[in-house]
């Protein structure tokens, strides 16, 4: 039952936020970004489990640590961007808000680049030359 | 998993005190007082709002990056 707490904690602190927002709008958005911190800090918990499970079974199929290591973060890095940039965009300067998912994108990007050179060259060894 | 909610409560609280003294202080023709009030609440928002983001990153940290 751990979705009722959730969605009553959102909705405690969307009236809360609506009643703020007339006399001070500045303590409104940080209402709503220490929710959205409770909810992750509560959910992440959960998510530590099923990464462990998914480590463990990479360790039973010999699997090299470091892609799933590479996977992790970039899990991480997409979802740091997708939070900074959501919040950001909340207070109203979607343009900030941009750049970090941008930022985001660029990350991952650059972290995946080992991973697409060991594709590459494991396709080019299988061509007879 | 029990977590902290009572840190909305609080800058809610905070946020509806500040309010009310603004008003008050401005009524009295104290408006200079009045917004060194509303910068002293924010600033105490932010302490508390700024531990909780150490909080969540430290976490991410934990679980996403350095294993």
């Amino acid at each position: 039952m751990d979705i009722i707490q959730i969605v009553g904690l959102g909705l405690v602190a969307t009236v809360l936020t609506l009643i703020v927002k007339e006399q001070k709008p500045m303590f409104a958005f940080m209402i709503a970004m220490i929710t959205g911190i409770i909810i992750f800090l509560f959910l992440i918990g959960k998510i530590a489990e099923v990464i462990q499970i998914l480590e463990r079974m990479a360790v039973r199929a010999n699997l090299n640590m470091i892609y799933l290591e590479t996977i992790l973060k970039m899990i991480g890095i997409a979802y740091i961007a997708e939070f900074g940039a959501q919040i950001v965009r909340d207070a109203g300067q979607g343009a900030i808000a941009s750049k970090i998912e941008l930022a985001g994108k660029v990350l991952i990007l650059v972290m995946a680049v080992p991973i697409i050179t060991v594709i590459i060259e494991t396709v080019i060894s299988l061509f007879p030359s | 998993m029990p977590f902290d909610v009572n840190a909305i409560f609080q800058i809610a609280g905070i946020g509806i005190i500040v309010a009310m003294i603004h008003t008050v202080l401005k009524q009295a023709g104290k408006g200079e007082w009045a917004e060194w009030i509303t910068l002293l609440g924010i600033i105490i928002v932010l302490y508390m709002v700024a531990s909780y983001v150490s909080e969540l990153f430290q976490e991410i940290k934990r679980v996403f990056l350095f294993k």
